[in-house]
């Protein structure tokens, strides 16, 4: 009965079947859809660049950009520098971390290590995520509320810095709690085999563990929080002089410095711009480079 | 005594409820090889806990901290409130429906928040409606498509997004994108005028200070904020669909579509939520983009105008009277329970899904 070709032939007809057309175009085009997309997100990112850079480069090369302030000169004038607004930019970021880092390392290790899922855990965790998305004009306006109408301080520098925590609080919260949820227990239960407190262990074991991420956690905050616009707009005035105390007097920063020269509708404003926003897009990278450089130098030695 | 203490010590707190759970002193009796404080003859003890004072203060420190969080966002509304409330007790005007903003302590004030809030919510939602699409593309070719050894540096392109200041995207695109956009403006409002949306406004074309521009450029600011949290929620999808899919013979679009978007649906709505609630809240691209503008806000893309945050922004240099602060500060307050209730949506989403944890 059965031949030589019948055996050869399969018993039923191949399962597999050509994809056919009409699949075949929505998967290309799919692709390229989602290919394009991509595309599209980096078109502005680099044009962006391009024009800063094209816009600015030229008037920080010049040594006097970093070194001198802009007092005494007019708006008709070139010349001078952005060094009070550099100034300005670092030390209200600073004072801003100063005050937002251990509280915010305090919280994420009592979420962590404490809170666990009770109740205030719970409430800490949605207020957290909330503040994340408060809108910075309304942290600059509270401030405002609180500081400047409520107690009577004049407007200054260190209330932007207060305004900075509200903002810095809940990116390094973040950050840190994902950071300690990592670190193994078996180094925790080694501690405490050997006696050692929970807060010692905490201190010394827990966070020195995860310190490097930390750390490239909060710089990345720091370059975020001085990027911030609405709260020196509200909180502090512009000067073009050089001030070293937070506690009095305006003092100028680059984000506040851009809005006020903006006004000036001539080359020399527009120098002053574009060559501010290089400046603080060179300071941003710096201290996102910089946190990663630290981490990287503060790593555990993993054998 | 002594002598079950010094077997209770490495019982520190985090330890006592596992380690030493097994020597359970009611049982003592019938165990006494597994409980060996119980050996002296005495009934076993519970092994005390020992908290020293350093693990007190500690942990007040830090759930101090925890409440201090908790309070602040309570603080933020309580003051924003009781500074709103004598200028909203002055105002002649009806504050939620009125369409004119008079903050000029002088004269009486007038202001109503409604066309701030009808800009605000009007331009959010159109950097949306962009980026909602767009990011989706991104992360799914940052998940599914781009070759895995390129996906991190790729994905670090579109967080540097996330790293430009917005007031240099206010600048670019206010200097830049808005001369830019012109031509494409000008066609729509000559094509398409007929639509409320894209109607004459009051704003110059040419000029471009427009709604058009401004929710353009707010919705490139979106774009790393939605794709970062949909690029998390899309990984997680269970690689056991996925080669599920594949095996019945299903296309590269046909495994996304039929696992990783109805995994992620929620994640990725959740975080256009968050983006809207940024969106809402942006100051300072918005306020260099925009021109002001007197009249009433049409509905239309080629308005001027201002938002809560960027009206705010513009008069903040002249807080000196608090009556006049109090009108911003209200404005401030409704833009601060929009952002409050857009997150708490947003949250409230992801927080239903276990799988994403």
């Amino acid at each position: 009965m059965s031949t030589a070709t019948d055996l050869n032939r399969p018993a039923a007809p191949p399962a597999f079947q050509e994809i056919n057309s009409s699949r075949r175009f929505k998967n290309r085009l799919a692709t390229i859809l989602v290919g394009l997309t991509f595309v599209l997100a980096l078109a502005p990112l680099v044009w962006l660049l391009i024009t800063v850079i094209a816009k600015g480069f030229q008037y920080v090369l010049n040594a006097d950009w970093w070194q001198k302030s802009l007092a005494g000169l007019t708006s008709r004038q070139f010349g001078g520098g952005v060094y009070h607004a550099i100034i300005g930019t670092l030390l209200q970021g600073l004072i801003c971390a100063v005050i937002a880092v251990p509280i915010a390392i305090l919280v994420a290790v009592y979420l962590v290590e404490y809170g666990k899922q009770s109740r205030l855990a719970k409430a800490v965790t949605f207020t957290v995520d909330i503040l994340s998305g408060v809108p910075s004009i309304v942290a600059a306006l509270f401030i405002y509320a609180l500081c400047i109408t409520t107690l009577g301080m004049p407007r200054s520098a260190f209330a932007v810095s207060l305004a900075l925590v509200l903002l810095m609080i809940p990116v390094v919260v973040r950050t840190t709690e994902e950071l300690l949820k990592i670190v193994p227990d078996e180094l925790r239960e080694a501690a405490y085999a050997l006696g050692v407190p929970k807060w010692k262990t905490i201190v010394k074991i827990v966070i020195p563990t995860a310190m490097s991420g930390i750390i490239t956690g909060i710089s990345l905050a720091i370059a975020r929080v001085m990027g911030e616009t609405a709260p020196v707009l509200v909180l502090v005035g512009y000067t073009t002089f050089i001030n070293y105390d937070p506690f009095g007097g305006s003092m100028a920063s680059l984000p506040l410095l851009m809005t006020s020269e903006r006004l000036t509708t001539n080359e020399v404003g527009e120098a002053r711009v574009w060559g501010a926003a290089v400046t603080l897009i060179l300071i941003i990278t710096v201290f996102n480079l910089l946190g990663s450089l630290i981490s990287r130098l503060t790593s555990l030695k993993t054998k | 005594m002594s002598d079950s203490d010094t077997v209770g010590r490495p019982g520190a707190p985090g330890l006592a409820r596992g380690a030493r759970g097994g020597a359970a002193p009611d049982t003592a009796p019938e165990a006494p090889i597994s409980t060996p404080q119980g050996s002296g003859g005495t009934p076993a003890q519970p092994p005390k806990v020992i908290t020293r004072p350093g693990d007190k203060i500690f942990k007040a420190l830090t759930v101090g901290s925890g409440v201090f969080v908790v309070a602040m966002i309570a603080l933020i509304g309580v003051f924003l409130l009781i500074q709103a409330i004598p200028s909203l007790a002055d105002n002649q005007a009806n504050f939620l429906f009125g369409r004119d903003w008079d903050a000029d302590p002088e004269g009486g004030l007038a202001f109503g928040v409604l066309d701030l809030l009808l800009v605000t919510v009007f331009s959010s939602v159109f950097a949306l409606i962009i980026a909602m699409p767009v990011s989706l593309g991104i992360a799914l070719f940052l998940t599914q498509y781009a070759p895995r050894r390129l996906a991190r540096p790729f994905a670090y392109l579109v967080d540097l997004l996330a790293a430009v200041p917005s007031i240099i995207y206010g600048l670019w695109g206010a200097y830049v994108l808005a001369p830019a956009l012109a031509p494409v403006s000008t066609w729509l409002n000559e094509n398409l005028g007929f639509i409320p949306l894209f109607a004459t406004g009051t704003s110059n074309l040419a000029i471009g200070q427009t709604i058009f521009t401004a929710g353009i450029v707010l919705a490139v600011m979106l774009l790393p904020i939605i794709t970062a949290i949909s690029r998390e929620v899309f990984d997680r999808t269970p690689p056991m669909q996925v080669e599920g899919a594949l095996a019945l013979g299903a296309t590269k679009w046909e495994v996304v579509r039929t696992t990783v978007l109805p995994f992620g649906r929620a994640g990725y709505i959740s975080a256009s939520m968050l983006g809207l609630g940024r969106a809402l809240g942006e100051t300072i691209a918005v306020l260099i983009i925009l021109s002001s503008t007197t009249s009433h806000f049409g509905f239309s893309l080629f308005d001027g105008g201002d938002t809560i945050a960027s009206k705010i922004a513009r008069a903040a240099q002249e807080f000196n009277d608090p009556r006049g602060a109090g009108a911003y500060i209200a404005a401030g307050l409704v833009l601060f329970v929009l952002t409050f209730v857009v997150n708490a949506f947003a949250r409230s989403i992801i927080a239903g899904h276990k799988e994403y944890e």
